[in-house]
């Protein structure tokens, strides 16, 4: 995983082309097209189930793949991708999020914002229990920030600019701002922000507590079992705080290590959802089509990983702003997304996804035009000095990608050679700066604060670390624009501010922004409203239901 | 020789494979990285690809072609340096006994209680994955059989009279190694050499196959291992490179079946 704390989809990949803009003239009719409509189909059927006013059904048991087997349960310390999808249904944060990223109620049932955006009053849902049954407390939140600060990195980075948080009663929390925050609310998602239970962890060292293996939380599901290497257990919290959830009786979370005994598994009955990265995506194609199978992409929008280029700024031909702008008309993007990513993602405009707030596509655009970008390197000198490719060790999918990406430059007359790595030793390049051209991608966490703007401002230039701003780009303006965006008040001005900021992070090309990317979950069309929220691929099993 | 059919077929096969890898990319001048069609193109559907494309819509002809130098070059070229360390060490230790002998063969040992493709691994692993790094791994798992067969033979031709009289009238070592030794001791040499370069064939496509081949190069392991993901929905990928492995091996055990045959006095005095 380039970033974040999810490590699913370094599966290899190979795609069934429905590549609509194939360049080449093909001489024969388009065998695909039937398979295309199937597939919109399917798209259509996953996205649309929550839409469809069905009444929701009642009990059931639904097996799921988790891959790999987490390395714990207990949210609040470990946070590895399939942790976050197992414990997302344990433990609950105090809001989710929509698709459109806006807040949605969880363990808060109402919060507000001062005046001058530095006070946030969270009024938090009465009648909440632990799975043990002790009542859910204000008191719980201010522990679990204690804690969460020690054990959570991010966490710890996003409560930067707290202040200070007052309990004035039981259901009441109050965090004052050293100076306002823009992206504040962002960062209260159950795996950013799980609520731990004060009185089985207060006291107590928390490393060796006896319930990180049998998590107590506050969600729809409880922690039943854990049989090591087979699966992982949780049953239906009766006592649930959102009345007639959840749906399902039981979840039985598969572990099995081979990528195509998973897809055995899914195509035999043994399990019904296989979420993102789960099985090689050369494999989405020929399952989606299998009968009563739905296909999603959603349920990552605030991850919204994005994939890119690193291009370091430094040295070399890659210098020349011109010669970054011909890599970018020079490399087909859509070519990577219908072909290598099985046509799921899409084309990145610029830094920001565009699932993330403040997007803008009123950028500079760069279609895929290889005339242009031999014009750019002509004007900009470049005589075929030889630049370094690392393709990211990440299995087939990175491999066919770096394949592809090298033959696009070399086709506009760049020499490119491919440094074959691992990924300890791709890393190490990265952030010692020993490369040219680095295939990456990162998380963006619903908010250029949160997830971008680490990648360009010069203050995050630190030789042998990775994920910050390795490609050496500095640029006064960018700086003064993210340190302005970042606690700008109202959402209007920061929406102005980031605006101004893509536009000349655009223009500029300090990386070259191939794709985002999408990890379709795959499962069976029994499998009702499993993914309605933009975090919906870890706590998604709270509103699922099973039609019989 | 040419009296043996299998040899013959083998050398055909080897002459083919050679022309091929010699003057195919003459007759292809694209890159087989190219991607020039739609992917996923079934074979003989279109002429302008006779063998279809692969997962990002690649000539596999081409691939096939272009594949065809690399594999031959690293068999030759590992085996030409497997024989360079090999022989001297292996002439060395049958010459001159004793505490070279057995200094040299436990030196040889050492290299033979590691399983070779194991070794093979580790080394391109550490070195990077490189044409020069897959030549030199294969090089240094190839020689000690080498070593190992020179050594028996040159043992029992250094009693024989006429290098015994090479001793007496005074010749120097090297002089006797090279001039009276090597050249009776060379034909099981050559028949194991032909064999070494099919034996470094598959070491090359199975490194290949792994993803340890040269990334900038192409070639038939690396077609059979990137196409073996997609094996259920595109057969093609992975068998005509394959093939190509397969039949050039072949050939080559065909070559050195024959030449066994040929430079064997006994078996070739049978068959008179």
């Amino acid at each position: 995983m380039a970033d974040g704390d999810w490590d699913g989809p370094t599966v290899a990949l190979r795609a069934r082309a429905r590549a609509k803009r194939f360049r080449l003239v093909s001489l024969e009719k388009d065998y695909d097209m039937p398979k295309r409509v199937l597939l919109g189909l399917l798209l259509a059927c996953g996205l649309a189930a929550p839409a469809l006013a069905q009444e929701p059904k009642t009990g059931g048991v639904i097996n799921a793949v988790i891959q790999p087997e987490p390395p714990g349960l207990m949210l609040a310390q470990v946070q590895n991708g399939p942790t976050q999808m197992v414990s997302g249904n344990i433990f609950e944060g105090l809001l989710r999020y929509s698709p459109k990223l806006d807040p949605l109620p969880e363990l808060a049932e109402s919060w507000s914002v001062s005046e001058d955006a530095k006070t946030y009053i969270f009024k938090l849902k009465k009648g909440v229990t632990w799975h043990d049954g002790k009542p859910f407390t204000a008191a719980d939140v201010l522990f679990s920030i204690e804690m969460l600060k020690q054990t959570h990195a991010r966490a710890r980075t996003n409560l930067a600019q707290v202040d200070k948080v007052e309990t004035p009663d039981d259901h009441t929390v109050v965090f004052t701002l050293k100076q306002p925050f823009g992206p504040f609310l962002g960062i209260f998602e159950v795996g950013s922000m799980p609520m731990v239970p004060k009185h089985l962890y207060a006291g107590t060292d928390w490393k060796t507590n006896p319930y990180n293996n049998a998590p107590i939380g506050t969600g729809p599901f409880m922690f039943k079992e854990w049989q090591k290497g087979s699966f992982i257990r949780l049953v239906k919290n009766p006592n649930y705080h959102e009345k007639g959830k959840p749906h399902l009786d039981e979840i039985y979370w598969q572990i099995i290590p081979d990528a195509a005994a998973r897809s055995v598994a899914y195509e035999t009955g043994k399990v019904d959802v296989l979420p993102g990265g789960s099985v090689e995506n050369f494999d989405v194609p020929r399952l989606s089509k299998l009968k009563d199978t739905c296909v999603t992409g959603a349920g990552w929008e605030f991850f919204s990983p994005l994939a890119w280029l690193w291009l370091n700024n430094r040295q070399g031909p890659l210098a020349d702003k011109r010669v970054r702008q011909a890599i970018m008309y020079a490399v087909d993007r859509d070519f990577a997304k219908d072909v290598i990513w099985n046509g799921l993602g899409k084309v990145a405009t610029g830094p920001s996804a565009s699932t993330i707030k403040f997007y803008t596509d009123d950028v500079k655009k760069y279609p895929y035009d290889p005339a242009k970008a031999k014009a750019l390197l002509k004007e900009a000198g470049y005589k075929g000095e030889k630049i370094r490719l690392l393709p990211l060790a990440y299995g087939e999918t990175w491999q066919r990608w770096g394949e592809a990406v090298k033959q696009n430059l070399q086709d506009v007359g760049m020499t490119i050679e491919t440094i074959a790595t691992d990924v300890a030793g791709g890393n190490q390049k990265i952030a010692e700066w020993d490369y040219d051209i680095a295939f990456t991608y990162l998380y963006q966490y619903g908010d250029p604060a949160l997830g971008v703007g680490r990648n360009y401002i010069s203050s995050n230039i630190a030789k042998g670390q990775m994920f910050n701003n390795v490609e050496g780009y500095s640029n006064p303006d960018i700086d003064k624009l993210f340190a302005e965006g970042a606690v700008a008040t109202p959402d209007s001005k920061r929406k102005e501010i980031y605006e101004k900021a893509q536009k000349i992070l655009v223009e500029d090309v300090p990386v070259a922004w191939m794709l985002e990317l999408q990890f379709p979950t795959i499962m069976r069309c029994k499998v009702k409203n499993l993914i309605t929220t933009g975090i919906g691929v870890n706590d998604g099993f709270k509103d699922a239901w099973l039609d019989k | 020789m040419l009296k043996s059919p299998s040899g013959v077929i083998g050398l055909v096969i080897l002459l083919v494979a050679i022309s091929v890898a010699v003057f195919g990319p003459m007759l292809f001048p694209n890159s087989p990285w190219r991607m020039v069609q739609r992917p996923f193109l079934p074979p003989f559907t279109l002429g302008a690809v006779p063998l279809g494309t692969d997962a990002l819509g690649r000539d596999i002809f081409a691939g096939m072609i272009f594949g065809a130098r690399v594999s031959l070059l690293v068999g030759l070229v590992s085996t030409l340096a497997a024989l360079i360390v090999g022989v001297p060490i292996g002439a060395m230790a049958g010459y001159f006994g004793g505490k070279v002998d057995d200094a040299l063969m436990r030196f040889t040992e050492f290299f033979q209680t590691i399983p070779s493709f194991a070794l093979a691994i580790v080394l391109v692993a550490i070195l990077q994955p490189s044409i020069y790094s897959i030549v030199a791994s294969i090089a240094v798992v190839s020689w000690p059989p080498v070593a190992r067969l020179v050594r028996g033979e040159v043992l029992s031709l250094r009693t024989r009279e006429y290098v015994q009289a090479a001793v007496v009238t005074g010749q120097s070592n090297s002089w006797i190694i090279l001039r009276e030794i090597l050249p009776n001791a060379l034909s099981p040499v050559i028949v194991l050499a032909s064999l070494m370069v099919a034996t470094a064939i598959l070491l090359e496509s199975s490194l290949s196959f792994l993803g340890l081949g040269d990334p900038n190069l192409i070639s038939w392991g690396y077609m059979v291992g990137a196409g073996r993901t997609v094996i259920r929905q595109a057969w093609w990928i992975t068998v005509f490179p394959g093939i190509a492995i397969l039949i050039s091996v072949l050939g080559l055990n065909l070559i050195g079946e024959g030449l066994n045959d040929a430079l064997n006095p006994r078996l070739s005095r049978e068959g008179r």
